[in-house]
């Protein structure tokens, strides 16, 4: 009797979830149904969700790779080149930020570890303003360092590589120093490979974070071929729809890479969020 | 000479003492540049009329006295809070129960659930927010508006006003956050020793009993870590409402407060007025995490 209890309730969270997640899953098949479908009857005539191919259309996708859309590649370019410098430059820096706080005792060691939380915890959207006078003095407005400099040091990155850096062995340090190391040969030698899924996690994070950013490249970003992939979907987006061809098809062409990155390396998208442990 | 000099510079570079804080260099060359330099000129510049060409007037504190009186600057404060109340009374208990549901092994499919609830964290807030202007189009045949006619409801029109504007940021938000925070969750899960509920078990205690004694407490670390970063993301909301109003916004409709400060400093050229907003809005968003995480009891560091 029980037993059978438990077997309904099981069967009803399936069922539930089942449900959450085609709700959850919607907004991609809708997005990519229309990216096939005539952009101008989108609002007009509405959309069902038929597949009959007699409705389907390439011409979308004919624009962006053929037609006036080929702007569209500028902005992967764009993307593409700015996520990829700032990953590394990112991953270079507050790798070696974590590694020292974790491993030396120095004077000013929890200060700096005090500002490192502090500026986590602060929406940085607040100094939009000065930074982007700033990026103006430097003479970096519209270009690629403008977007990348001002946060390429990642408190959240320097966070993760110490809690990890903290939990490896130290004994390696000794031995390497024994046999002459310098400080920087052990990190670069011996530490460093020894962070390789940390460096994993990380870059997938904050490749994912860059690629998606908004806010500071469309405060940099000034020209159409500098610009990103979300900051020149933004500017198509008008309530008449005339500009949907290219809006929609590259809204789908945004979300693949990542979908595909995701496939392949589940685990490191999710340790990347846990492995730095939330623990207070 | 060069090459003595060099040998100098090349000893205290490498010597131990000093390369724990050639490590940790980039973090305070980033952290005077990018944020202390910029935070000063900020609290600076909003006490000033920018003028432009480098003439800059005092005017004390004008720009807060102009901004506190702003009646859109009132209703961007009122839609922030509002918009982050909400996402917090959503983003942690579905979160929660996702989690809890996904992490027991006897739930089906539960791994192919994880990573399907986690895809929409994958998308930026453009491309989320384009599937979500088709869904919720104003005309009668848009996907959500059909829908309600099929169920004999009147069509809505979804950007034109309040609370159907604040209804799709806010569900926009959670579409895309639930996956990341329920993540964050199954970690804190996971940390838990199964023989607690083992014991429950013993005990007689049952399920629900077991989650509001057990999990539920021992989940707090991370529920308040949720609320820390829901709070400070709210209040700095941006994206969301530009996907839906990106040029017109019918009476404030959707106005966060950082949209304020986008349209005063960056449209608008109110330099002063923009700084005093950005240092308002750090205020109001330091103040709200001290006390909740004080009331919470949680400002012990693990200092490891």
């Amino acid at each position: 009797m029980n037993y059978k209890k438990i077997k309904i309730g099981r069967i009803i969270l399936f069922l539930l979830f089942i449900v959450i997640a085609v709700t959850t899953i919607f907004p991609f098949y809708y997005l990519v149904l229309a990216s096939f479908r005539p952009s101008d009857q989108l609002f007009r005539k509405g959309m069902d969700f038929s597949l009959d191919p007699s409705k389907m259309t390439l011409n979308n996708y004919k624009y962006v790779f053929l037609g006036k859309g080929r702007i569209y590649f500028y902005w992967y370019r764009n993307s593409i080149l700015i996520t990829s410098l700032y990953t590394i430059i990112s991953l270079f820096l507050s790798s070696m930020v974590g590694y020292g706080l974790a491993i030396y005792r120095f004077k000013g060691r929890n200060l700096i570890f005090m500002l490192v939380l502090f500026i986590l915890m602060i929406p940085l959207e607040i100094l939009m303003l000065p930074l982007y006078r700033l990026i103006i003095s430097f003479k970096i407005i519209n270009t690629y360092w403008g977007v990348i400099l001002p946060f390429a040091v990642s408190p959240l990155g320097i966070f993760f590589f110490r809690q990890y850096a903290s939990g490896l062995q130290k004994d390696y340090l000794d031995a390497g120093r024994i046999d002459g190391c310098t400080e920087y040969g052990l990190y670069f030698r011996i530490m460093a490979p020894l962070m390789k899924p940390a460096f994993g996690a990380m870059a997938i994070l904050l490749a994912t974070r860059e690629w998606n950013s908004f806010i500071w490249p469309l405060i940099v970003l000034r020209t159409n071929e500098m610009f990103t992939i979300p900051i020149g979907l933004a500017g198509l987006l008008t309530p008449y729809g005339n500009n949907y061809d290219l809006l929609i098809s590259g809204a789908v062409l945004a979300v693949i890479p990542i979908i595909i990155l995701f496939i392949f390396n589940q685990k490191s998208f999710i340790s990347g969020l846990t492995l730095g442990g939330v623990k207070g | 000479m060069n090459l003595k000099s060099s040998g100098v510079v090349k000893q205290i570079l490498f010597s131990p003492k000093i390369a724990p804080y050639i490590f940790v260099s980039p973090f305070i060359l980033s952290f005077v540049i990018f944020f202390l330099y910029p935070s000063f000129s900020t609290v600076i510049m909003s006490f000033y009329r920018v003028l432009g060409k480098g003439q800059n007037l005092f005017i004390g504190l004008e720009n807060y006295i102009r901004l506190f009186t702003d009646i859109h600057f009132y209703n961007a404060v009122i839609t922030s809070t509002i918009y982050t109340l909400l996402t917090i009374a959503l983003l942690i208990p579905f979160p929660i129960f996702y989690a809890v549901i996904l992490n027991s092994r006897n739930m089906i499919a539960r791994n192919a659930f994880r990573s399907i609830l986690f895809l929409p964290a994958l998308t930026s807030v453009i491309v989320a927010g384009v599937a979500f202007r088709l869904m919720f189009g104003e005309s009668d045949f848009s996907l959500i508006n059909s829908l309600l006619l099929h169920l004999g409801l009147q069509p809505v029109n979804w950007r034109l006003s309040y609370w159907p504007g604040m209804f799709i940021m806010v569900f926009l938000a959670f579409w895309r956050w639930a996956g990341v925070n329920m993540v964050y969750f199954l970690s804190g899960l996971q940390n838990i020793p199964t023989e607690l509920y083992e014991s429950a078990d013993i005990d007689g205690a049952n399920k629900v009993q077991q989650f509001f004694k057990i999990t539920l407490p021992l989940l707090k670390p991370i529920i308040i870590y949720v609320l820390t970063i829901s709070i400070y993301g709210g209040f700095a909301m941006f994206g969301e409402s530009y996907v839906y109003w990106n040029e017109n916004m019918p009476g404030d409709i959707g106005l966060t407060i950082v949209r304020y400060l986008y349209q005063q400093a960056f449209q608008r050229n109110d330099l002063g007025l923009g700084s005093a907003i950005g240092i308002t809005l750090l205020l109001l968003v330091l103040s709200i995490n001290l006390i909740q995480l004080k009331f919470f009891g949680l400002f012990k560091r693990d200092e490891s």
